[in-house]
């Protein structure tokens, strides 16, 4: 198995997952009366249509704002203003009652598995727990589906007594990722799942999430901080800097042909074991990330652009379509290729 | 990799199925939590003392009818007789048995220890925790009252409250119970901050559960430990106050028998001098049991120490 | 920094208010009104509405907290119904006796409890550590009344070297020997409260301090222990006592009310039982609101301290 992935149709269906213009600002506070002095702007206008059945990848440098737009999809963020469309419907519209209903279709994977697990709760308790509250499901039926689930990811049903730190880190993923999924969601965000495990451990969790996608036809928003994990699962992958998306392509086109300067400067980063296909040319960057509390005018990249030019300096580029090949979309005046 | 069937169980999972609920089924390996901190506690050689002793004076109370030789309010004897063969602890000035006056005085004392406590933890773990959770205005109302509450040095408020709404067992209960309810939620209140979050409340919120079954099944349990230890020393400190108040005459009132009250006869320089059986037993008796309570709740704070490896 | 200790008094004012206001609700929840209670009973009901109407008992309850609030500012804590005298002077004339005691008491508590607390700290583990540890904890759990009882039977009644009571000798030259004699025994009652839990405190900073890192490239350069203990660790494992110092205050208060009573120790804590037992509400009110006073003002302290101490407050 490779990364040999099909890009899905986006003109086939309605998309399962719709963001408009997302904004998350989290205000700064200083002084002796906690005066709002600015805003640290970690989602700064998101468009982004996740169609069922397809993964996407969300990849980026910390502090991108990915894993702030994952909170925000899921509703643990409030988000400061846009839309979030989950089969049409405005998620920041809705009431709390109708949210909870939706929850049983959204669901979140994360990234640290020592804490994403209460530590005092069985897991048959950490399991079966959802089941109850979000589709009522009686006592048994939901301890035999806690067991069959545990099977699925890879683990002994006997396990279900046990409490959390009696597992690895990778097995605990795994229970976290079995409570995901017992309430058949048809979104699940996956926000870092294998960044805190061994790299032996990481591919096994990435197969088994693909397994339980085709198997149970789930829709992964994925978001990750290695390329090679974002490579191998995603469909097609969005590049996200300072609060917003860049570059946005299918897989194959966006490693064979990257449009954006970033994009290109993340796959040159990335170490080549053979010292004969080394690009010789490699993009560098200059400078630290901007704080995301005051952007940079104009194109927020153009500070540590090799390539950048005044009109760079000036005008900020918009996410538009390549006009040649369809599905590919990336902000940058001049963009390579 | 495993089957994925849905359909078929595995054998495992028919066995548990068959007629066992969630919580105890057989074949299920069980580390409880509590088991740890139990044994973790048994290796404090004075917590387990003190548990001991406690644990007697539990019994001395409940069977105060059966092993008091008088009844505590008799007249029985003569004024302030010393001990004899009749009354092992002599009497006190009024003519009653000291003895049995001791025995009766541990049901209020523990009473007071018990009862104060369940209260404001009760309030106390309430108010903390809608303040942590909802933060906000309501957090920084509640911070504020809480402040004003601890401003106050808690002998003089006690004393005021009592001149003011009357002395008696039940009053210096509630009065008690008044002052302890701000350190609680404070400490609840840093506690569910602290939980709230982290990644498995966050998770719970994701799942969609209500605040409610987030605060008191998931945040509440880890935040027992800093409770449990309060609780405890607040026992111990509980019945310090109390006794220092029926000393000063502002607690229980005679004739009922509390061991505070009977060390006021101490007041008087003739009982000082030459009646040491009517206020050394009560002290020393005072002595005892808050010790006892001291040494639990030292035991229960190392057992629930999370810097501990475990035994 | 300044911004720090700004913000803390900012926030220190709101809960002024809150205790002057709770204060003044807890005086007026008791039953009885003053005017019953001082006044010859022969009096008529008309003389005595008017005057409630003069001391102004008829009005409604903001406006009496105002005009006790404006009162207090002043300085003005009214007069106590017992023994008609201003409340500020009587409260003047026991502050002194009072800060002497709790003044010695601290110094007392620090003395034998740091000391104590290294040495358990150093040693730890060893079988004087474990005595101290248990012994520290029967301070605390030691009724302090039990304690001065007991302290004046074996020293004033049964060895008799020591007074059992009051601040000097009757007939006596009144001088500051005497008074000091006469402050031994309550100022061991009333420290012993605090050194207790003092003892552990010092003890764990001590040994937490002890086991950092840069300790271990001091010694690993070859500085002798002594000097590792006391020039390095003693000064961050020290400091913090500062800060705390502050938390003592409220217990002080509370105890020396019952040390002031059973060593009949003419301090504020005598005037609160005096108080207490005469339902003399002004003088109630006067010594209640100092005390809070005390500890607001204690609990700014430690928080001023605090800020001193650790240098990302200080430099923020």
């Amino acid at each position: 198995m490779s990364a040999m992935r099909m890009p899905i149709e986006e003109s086939a269906d309605k998309p399962l997952l719709e963001l408009e213009g997302v904004h998350k600002y989290y205000p700064v506070q200083k002084g002796k009366f906690s005066k709002t002095v600015g805003q640290i702007k970690a989602v700064d206008g998101i468009n982004l249509q996740v169609y069922p059945g397809e993964t996407v990848g969300l990849v980026g440098e910390s502090g991108c704002g990915k894993s702030t737009l994952g909170r925000s999809i899921i509703g643990l963020e409030e988000i400061t203003s846009g839309k979030v469309l989950f089969e049409g419907r405005d998620l920041t519209q809705v009431s709390n009652t109708e949210m909870r209903k939706l929850r049983r279709d959204i669901q979140m994977i994360f990234q640290d598995p020592y804490s994403s697990l209460n530590p005092r709760k069985r897991i048959v308790d950490l399991i079966t727990e959802p089941l109850h509250v979000l589709r009522g499901i009686s006592d048994a039926e939901a301890l035999q589906q806690a067991s069959q689930l545990m099977e699925i990811v890879g683990l002994s049903a006997q396990g279900l007594g046990k409490y959390p730190h009696e597992f690895s880190g990778g097995q605990r993923q795994r229970i976290g990722i079995a409570r995901a999924v017992a309430l058949k969601p048809k979104l699940i965000i996956c926000d870092e799942p294998v960044s805190a495990l061994d790299v032996s451990i990481q591919a096994q969790i990435l197969n088994l999430l693909k397994e339980l996608q085709r198997e149970f036809n789930l829709t992964y928003l994925f978001i990750g901080h290695g390329l090679g994990s974002v490579k191998y699962m995603s469909n097609r992958i969005a590049v996200m800097y300072l609060g917003k998306v860049v570059e946005l392509a299918p897989v194959q086109t966006l490693f064979s042909s990257p449009r954006h300067p970033y994009t290109r400067a993340l796959f040159d980063a990335y170490p080549i074991p053979n010292p004969h296909l080394r690009n010789k040319e490699r993009m560098v960057l200059e400078g630290d990330v901007p704080s995301p509390a005051s952007p940079p005018q104009g194109c927020r990249f153009h500070t540590r652009c090799p390539l950048a030019s005044s009109k760079c300096r000036e005008e900020e580029p918009i996410l538009t379509e390549d006009t040649f090949q369809k599905g590919h979309l990336y902000a940058c005046h001049d963009p390579l290729g | 990799m495993p089957s994925l069937n849905l359909e078929s169980g595995t054998a495992a999972s028919s066995e548990l199925v068959a007629g066992s609920s969630a919580a105890i089924a057989p074949g299920f390996e069980r580390e409880s939590y509590w088991k740890m901190i139990g044994q973790r506690f048994v290796q404090h050689k004075l917590a387990v003392a003190g548990m001991v002793v406690l644990g007697l004076l539990i019994l001395i109370s409940v069977l105060a009818p059966w092993i008091a030789p008088y009844d505590p309010n008799e007249i029985t004897g003569a004024f302030a007789a010393s001990p004899s063969s009749q009354h092992w602890l002599g009497t006190d000035q009024v003519g009653r048995d000291v003895l049995s006056r001791l025995i009766y005085a541990t049901r209020v004392s523990l009473a007071v220890g018990v009862v104060t406590v369940l209260l404001y933890v009760c309030v106390g773990t309430i108010v903390g925790a809608i303040a942590g959770y909802v933060g906000g205005w309501v957090d920084m109302l509640i911070n504020r009252i809480i402040d004003v509450f601890m401003s106050f040095p808690s002998l003089m408020v006690i004393l005021v409250l009592v001149t003011v709404l009357g002395t008696g067992l039940s009053n210096i209960i509630i009065v008690l119970a008044l002052l302890g309810w701000p350190a609680v939620a404070r400490l609840v209140r840093g506690s569910v901050l602290t939980l709230r979050q982290t990644e498995f409340v966050k998770a719970g919120q994701a799942l969609g559960f209500s605040a409610p079954r987030l605060i008191f099944g998931h945040i509440l349990p880890n935040a027992m430990g800093p409770i449990l230890v309060n609780a405890t020393f607040g026992a111990a400190a509980a019945i310090l106050s109390e006794s220092s108040l029926s000393f000063l005459g502002m607690g229980v009132q005679p004739p009922t028998a509390s061991w505070g009250n009977m060390l006021n006869a101490a007041q008087s320089i003739t009982a000082l001098t030459s009646q040491p059986w009517l206020w050394i037993p009560p002290g020393l008796i005072i002595i005892l049991s808050v010790l006892s309570i001291n040494f639990i709740g030292d035991g229960i704070r190392d057992a629930m120490d999370p810097r501990r490896t475990s035994a | 920094m300044l911004n720090y200790v700004l913000r803390r008094l900012l926030i220190a004012i709101p809960v002024l208010f809150g205790v002057t206001f709770l204060n003044f609700v807890l005086i007026n929840l008791a039953p009885g009104d003053p005017v019953d209670m001082y006044v010859n009973p022969d009096v008529s009901e008309e003389d005595k509405q008017l005057r409630r109407e003069a001391l102004g008992l008829n009005d409604p309850f903001m406006i009496r907290y105002w005009k006790w609030l404006a009162n207090l500012v002043q300085g003005d804590l009214g007069h106590s119904f017992s023994s008609f005298q201003p409340v500020t002077s009587l409260i003047a004339e026991r502050i002194g006796p009072t800060l002497l005691l709790v003044g010695a008491s601290i110094l007392f508590g620090y003395l034998i409890a740091i000391p104590i607390g290294i040495y358990c700290a150093v040693k730890s583990g060893s079988k004087f550590d474990y005595l101290m540890s248990t012994t520290s904890l029967l301070g605390v759990s030691i009724p302090n009344f039990f304690l001065g009882l007991g302290l004046i039977y074996i020293f004033g009644v049964l060895l008799g070297v020591l007074p059992t009571g009051g601040m000097s000798t009757m007939g006596g030259n009144d001088g500051i020997g005497d008074t000091l004699t006469h402050l031994i025994l309550p100022t061991i009652t009333l420290g012993t409260s605090i050194s207790g839990g003092m003892i552990r405190y010092v003890r764990a900073s001590v040994i937490e301090v002890l086991g950092q890192e840069y300790l271990r490239t001091a010694r690993a350069k070859g500085v002798r222990e002594f000097i590792v203990i006391h020039k390095h660790a003693l000064k961050n494992a020290l400091i913090p006592l500062i800060t705390i110092a502050g938390l003592d205050i409220p217990v002080l208060i509370g105890g020396a009310v019952i040390t002031e009573s059973i060593f009949q120790w003419n301090g504020m804590g005598q005037l609160t039982i005096q108080a207490i037992f005469s339902r003399d509400f002004p003088l109630l009110m006067g010594v209640n609101m100092l005390a809070a006073l005390s500890v607001l003002a204690a609990n700014l302290w430690s928080d001023m301290m605090y800020a001193v101490v650790d240098p990302r407050i200080k430099y923020s």
